[in-house]
């Protein structure tokens, strides 16, 4: 610390806290725009802790990435369905219940893991710049060491499009045109069963002349 | 990276470019002609057999900064995954002539999902490990949900959500041990936890805690099996037969490499999760397969209790412990692949086979069918001379080796109890009248996979030695 007045623990809290108190919203919103732009500010408070840590390329990216693309994507997306409020009724009440249980034995267990770390005091200053820029570091070891699971993505991504396009492409498409090609193409074959079969004489019971009178 | 590199990766390379083809060759021809996509996948996964083939033998080797290992564990599992994929490529067969706009996509996700068990067995750090299990779930989601009707939809819902929980399990144990040993390695990871001090390792252990959980989701293993029942009820019967067989090699190699290497350390702690997953699930597997009338939840609440018994190999933390493990998932995939196999076979148009009373009198029907379902039943209900009856012997023996007579016993009960539904089916096919005595017409190609599949289960039981001694160099070198 070398300031009397400790800022950045300061700034720090501060988004620590707005990334809770806007994760909590997210869930606890009856409204799902509501929730998506609570999502939009936990992004924003997280790029900032990112950008305290010096991971500046990260957090940038975060803003860009999500707030700019996916979470407007999403919100679009979100107000083209018909919404409404979701009603407090007895079930949610329930999901409450057990998400509290949850949470709660979650928490033990992370208070578990942090007790015994406490005396280690967390600076955020020392986290030494590397001498070059994030994206510098980043690009560098993302293509070289850690080639063979950034080809794995690129995959997954190829995967999640043609998932998504195989789950949403209409198989049965009725289109009301003619199909011309089709109509020029017809042969009379397709549509004129001509069937061969031996003339037959009449037979003499069932051609009786009709009785008239 | 060198060019020895590439030789290394060559199986996973070819499939996933051979991946890339079918996708561009695919766009271009008709929907009608669906067979060159079934056509191309198949000589792609053949090919890359014959690669694989080729890798038996070598010595350990890493790739890619350490991140790509092969060893004798990877090169008899990429195998068995293989022809699992081979196997049940050619069951869906049936699937493409009566959805032949559906084969292109089934096919490509097919191989993606193919190459990402492959890479899965091969990682050696826990970024690539992650990535490839998502890349071995992501098309499976996809494949379960291909058909798009009610019961489809659910089950891809249901299964996307809960793999998506799990993944996130796991990514959070990840993080945690990442947290405490600042080291992502599998190798490396090793040496710091045994340095490790003592406040972090509650941290690395609650981690590894998560890490359990998400691995025991991706097995279908009880107290995180319960996707697993409406996912096989309601997926296409051809992409279980994918589904239920070669990822569990993957993850079962991936978990062997993992614990015994990686949280060898922690070996008491997880020893004893691991035995308590592994009871519970032979103990809800089998109790709870007995009320099933449905066949695919039957199927699917034995595999709850088949991955119990695989568990039980590889707590026993010893190499023939997990050479057994190996075994019996090697046997179990091939059974669940004839075991849905013939529930494709054994369907008509339009009349699907879903509960054990439309196997009624079958053996009247199709007498060679009924006899495959037999072999398939006794095999996966343990009964020799087939392949589930060596399986369980070799699980066992190796519980009893480390003499852990009481974990022995309990399988054995569990196993006997198991045995009356398998048996049920059995009595169902032979001893019960028939309502519809028309034989039972099914195509040829299916039968011959199927016939091939069943005799491949009761050859491996007669003559089991070959592949006992393939899983036991594997773990005893």
């Amino acid at each position: 610390m070398l300031n009397a007045f400790p800022t950045t623990l300061v700034v720090f809290y501060a988004f620590a806290a707005l990334l809770i108190a806007s994760a909590f919203m997210v869930i606890l919103s009856r409204h799902p725009v509501q929730s998506a732009l609570y999502l939009v500010l936990a992004f924003f408070a997280s790029a900032a802790l990112w950008i305290m840590m010096q991971a500046e390329f990260l957090g940038l990216i975060l803003i860009l990435v999500y707030v700019g693309a996916v979470m407007t994507l999403f919100l679009f997306v979100v107000m083209t369905i018909p919404m409404h409020t979701i009603p407090i009724d007895k079930t949610r009440l329930l999901y409450i219940g057990y998400g509290s249980l949850v949470l709660v034995l979650f928490l033990g267990v992370m208070a578990k893991i942090i007790h015994p770390l406490n005396h280690i005091v967390f600076q955020l200053n020392n986290f030494q710049a590397p001498g070059i820029s994030g994206a510098t570091a980043i690009g560098e070891s993302l293509y070289t060491t850690y080639v063979f699971p950034f080809e794995i993505a690129g995959f997954l991504l190829l995967v999640a499009i043609i998932a998504a396009i195989s789950l949403s492409w209409k198989t049965d498409r009725r289109k009301i045109i003619n199909d011309v090609s089709a109509q020029v193409n017809v042969k009379a074959k397709d549509r004129l069963k001509i069937v061969k079969m031996k003339a037959e004489k009449p037979q003499q019971d069932s051609t009786e002349p009709v009785q008239h009178d | 990276m060198n060019i020895v590199d590439f030789h290394i990766l060559l199986p996973e390379i070819l499939v996933l470019a051979m991946a890339a083809l079918v996708l561009v060759i695919g766009l271009f021809s008709g929907r009608k002609q669906s067979s060159i996509s079934y056509t191309l996948s198949q000589i792609s996964l053949l090919i890359s057999v014959v690669f694989v083939w080729n890798q038996i033998g070598m010595p350990t080797l890493y790739a890619l900064h350490n991140m790509f290992i092969l060893d004798a564990a990877t090169t008899l599992s990429k195998l068995m995954i293989l022809i699992c994929a081979i196997f049940s490529l050619a069951y869906a067969k049936p699937f493409f002539n009566e959805n032949p706009e559906k084969t292109h996509d089934y096919c490509l996700l097919f191989l993606f999902s193919v190459s990402g068990m492959m890479m899965l067995v091969s990682s050696n750090h826990l970024i690539p490990m992650y990535l490839s299990l998502e890349l071995l779930s992501l098309p499976l989601y996809a494949l379960v949900t291909i058909q798009r009707t009610g019961m489809n939809a659910e089950a891809g819902m249901k299964y996307f959500a809960m793999g998506a929980f799990a993944s996130a399990l796991l990514l959070y144990g990840i993080s945690l041990v990442y947290g405490a040993t600042a080291s992502l390695s599998l190798s490396t990871i090793a040496n710091s936890l045994q340095l490790l001090q003592t406040q972090y390792s509650t941290m690395a252990l609650i981690g590894l805690v998560f890490i359990v959980a998400g691995l025991a989701f991706k097995f279908g293993a009880a107290p995180f099996h319960q996707w697993s029942p409406d996912i096989y009820q309601g997926a296409p019967t051809p992409v279980i037969t994918l589904l239920g067989s070669a990822p569990k090699i993957a993850v079962l190699i991936m978990a062997i490499r993992l614990f015994s290497q990686s949280f060898v350390t922690f070996a008491a702690h997880w020893q004893m999760i691991w035995i308590a997953v592994a009871i519970a699930s032979m103990a809800l597997g089998n109790i709870a397969a007995i009320i099933q009338n449905n066949l695919r939840r039957m199927l699917a609440y034995s595999s709850i209790a088949h991955m119990g018994y695989m568990l039980l190999g590889f707590v026993t933390q010893t190499p023939g412990g997990n050479a057994a493990a190996l075994f019996y998932v090697f046997a179990y995939a091939l059974m669940t692949l004839a075991g849905f196999g013939a529930l494709i076979v054994a369907s008509n148009q339009g009349f699907e086979v879903e509960n054990i009373e439309d196997l009624r009198g079958l053996n009247s029907r199709s007498p060679w069918i009924a006899f495959m379902i037999l072999i398939v039943m006794f095999s996966l209900a343990g009964i020799p001379p087939s392949v589930g009856f060596f399986a369980k012997v070799g699980v066992l023996e190796a519980v009893m080796s480390v003499h852990m007579t009481w974990l022995a016993v309990l399988a054995l009960i569990f196993a006997i109890i198991g045995c009356y539904y398998y048996i049920r089916v059995v009595k169902a096919m032979y001893f019960e009248p028939v309502e519809d005595a028309s034989p039972l017409y099914s195509s040829w190609g299916g039968k011959v996979i199927l016939s091939l599949n069943s005799l491949i289960i009761l050859l491996l039981g007669i003559f089991p030695s070959s592949l006992i001694d393939l899983c036991r160099a594997v773990y005893f070198s």
